[in-house]
């Protein structure tokens, strides 16, 4: 059958157009990393980046222990907020949220999700801030883990639906109580989806800046207690960029790197886990 | 668990009984704990829309409604109106949907139709998703320091030679500005726009497709009348999604929007948009009122991207209703 030169045409050049757009939707990808990597590099390599806190203005050298210990520090604190709370409530969702309570508490988290990052931290600076009366780590951590709730609950209630009811049905007619099926059998069963998002969550928060502008507000010294502000990887980089200084827009980009190695060691952690869970 | 029959040996009935009061109890204990971290949620939610409204009460109070229609940004005869940063973002979210979503759609459905290539959709597939998990500080970085350049000196001036009669092109390319920012947020939301508009892809049943290639469609023909018209809500569902993340993307917008506040129809113009006002001045915000203006713009911002991103979630679920659930 030959079908009519136009339509051939019309084929090909649609194929073309579809291979097209993927082309241009890989390469900045494509560049962006190259870019980091190479302006990043020599950077990372500076003696005292790991080690020094950054100096004043103008005085070359200088590090970025600060913003590693706060990103750290933040991203830890939060997570012992939101991981636990997240799973709980992944776990009522999936065992005992089929219901208006269970389709009210999606909503909420599906809301939350799409919320702009910057209002994550509004909400940090109205509850910690203004009531202790100054910037801390704390209000970034608490800010963070609101924002890390609803991914850790969807994965946590997603990978307990995948577990099969025969599981549930086997552990009950050995006499076992619901509780202990839930946390013996059918949780340890869904441990990788549970992990993996909490670790993609976790990787989310640690490139968050937004929220850190009015709740860390950064500090050039090595800060660790919470009660303080604090530095993070994310806002060297937005200050670092936006001042007039080369080694100062160096470290920046070497801190880019580091953010950038940071979360993406944690996402391909997070997918390696699932593999090795799923086999 | 059936009682009192004969055949059953263990556990006795007095131990039976017990147990049976220990089950209850364990699991009352337990649904308590799974009911209380549920109702946290709802709690969370509550305190958090009080935590926003809160800081902007002075401006609210103080500027009401009429908060919309002012032009106004005057820190110092302490007027402030939310009319330019809403038309700035308003501007750099069509701006980047316009391009992500064709170049979106295209990709989404190479990945998910086409034949040819296969051994690269895996590899795509990844280098989209990294995308999506780049922070958007890095993103802001990189466009600060490579892209603003480029667009000074290669791509503004091009456009304006070539569409310089649109007041769109006017004016003197700086390489910051509202097209800047718009393709920033283009390059953000695509990985959204992919993502979800592969899986919608995906889940056109496979018959439909084979039928309409049996009747001797070709591949292009299927894509539109086919593929496109089943598909079409999923695929809204999937633009407005990604511009609920381009309305509310802050940090790589406001290092390339050159945070002026000004309406201005050439998108060569800098500007400001609702998160990059809020970004940008905290810091320098003195007053009540002044910073109060700044978290009536986050209110403003917040109830924009929950209407956009509620009506995403109900076109989605209307899509995945007839056929599978989606991410």
């Amino acid at each position: 059958m030959s079908l009519p030169l136009v339509r051939i045409l019309v084929d090909r050049v649609v194929g073309a157009l579809v291979v097209l757009c993927v082309m241009v939707a890989a390469i900045p990808v494509l560049v962006l990393f190259l870019f980091v990597i190479i302006k990043g590099f020599p950077g990372l390599l500076t003696p005292g980046f790991f080690t020094d806190p950054p100096h004043p203005q103008g005085v070359p050298g200088g590090g970025v222990l600060n913003a590693i210990i706060g990103t750290l520090e933040i991203v830890g604190i939060g997570s012992l907020l939101a991981v636990p709370v997240g799973a709980l409530i992944g776990i009522f969702l999936s065992e005992y949220g089929r219901n208006q309570v269970g389709d009210t508490v999606r909503f909420i988290s599906d809301v939350l999700t799409g919320l702009p990052s910057i209002a994550f931290g509004i909400f940090g600076y109205t509850v910690v801030v203004l009531t202790t009366h100054h910037f801390s780590a704390l209000s970034a951590s608490i800010a963070l883990a609101v924002l890390m709730l609803p991914v850790i609950l969807r994965a946590t209630e997603t990978a307990l639906l995948l577990i099969p009811n025969s599981l549930r049905e086997a552990g009950l007619a050995l006499g076992a109580p619901r509780w202990r099926v839930t946390l013996e059998i059918v949780v340890p069963a869904a441990l990788g989806g549970i992990v993996t998002g909490a670790l993609l969550a976790m990787a989310r928060a640690a490139g968050e800046t937004a929220p850190l502008l009015f709740t860390a507000f950064g500090n050039d010294i090595v800060q660790t207690n919470p009660q303080q502000p604090i530095g993070a990887l994310a806002l060297t980089i937005y200050r670092n960029a936006l001042l007039p200084y080369h080694n100062l827009q160096d470290q920046a980009w070497a801190a880019a790197l580091l953010l950038v190695i940071l979360v993406a060691t944690t996402n391909i952690l997070a997918r390696v886990y699932v593999r090795r869970m799923q086999r | 668990m059936s009682r009192g029959t004969a055949e059953r040996v263990v556990p006795t009935p007095l131990v039976a009984a017990s147990h049976q009061r220990r089950f209850v109890l364990g699991d009352r204990i337990f649904r308590a704990m799974a009911y209380a971290a549920a109702l946290l949620v709802m709690v969370i939610a509550v305190i958090f829309l009080i935590a926003l409204v809160i800081p902007a009460l002075p401006a609210i109070t103080r500027f009401g409604l009429g908060f919309f229609a002012t032009r106004t940004w005057d820190p110092v005869r302490n007027e402030f109106g939310a009319l330019t940063p809403i038309y700035g973002t308003l501007v750099t979210s069509a701006i980047a949907l316009l391009i992500a979503f064709p170049i979106g759609l295209g990709a989404a459905l190479f990945l998910a139709e086409d034949a040819r290539l296969r051994l690269l959709r895996g590899p795509l597939s990844f280098l989209i998703e990294l995308l999506a998990g780049i922070p958007s500080v890095v993103i802001g970085l990189w466009a600060f320091f490579t892209l603003t350049p480029l667009m000074r000196n290669n791509v503004d001036p091009f456009l304006q030679h070539a569409l310089g009669f649109l007041p769109l092109f006017r004016g003197t390319p700086s390489g910051y500005g509202f097209l800047t920012a718009g393709l920033v947020l283009a390059i953000m939301v695509l990985p959204i726009m992919i993502a979800l508009s592969r899986d919608v892809i995906r889940a056109v049943p496979r018959e439909l497709r084979e039928a309409s290639l049996a009747l001797g469609a070709t591949n292009a023909e299927t894509i539109w009348s086919v593929i496109l018209p089943y598909a079409r809500v999923g695929i809204t569902g999937a633009v407005l999604l990604s511009l609920g993340r381009a309305l509310g993307e802050t940090i790589a917008v406001t290092m390339v929007i050159g945070n002026t506040m000004q309406i201005s129809t050439s998108l060569f113009a800098t500007g400001y948009t609702l998160p990059s006002v809020i970004a940008n001045e905290f810091t320098e915000a003195n007053g009540t009122l002044y910073l109060g203006s700044l978290f009536y713009l986050g209110v403003v911002l917040v109830l924009i991207t929950i209407a956009v991103n509620v009506l995403a979630r109900l076109l989605i679920w209307r899509f995945s209703g007839s056929g599978r659930a989606m991410a």
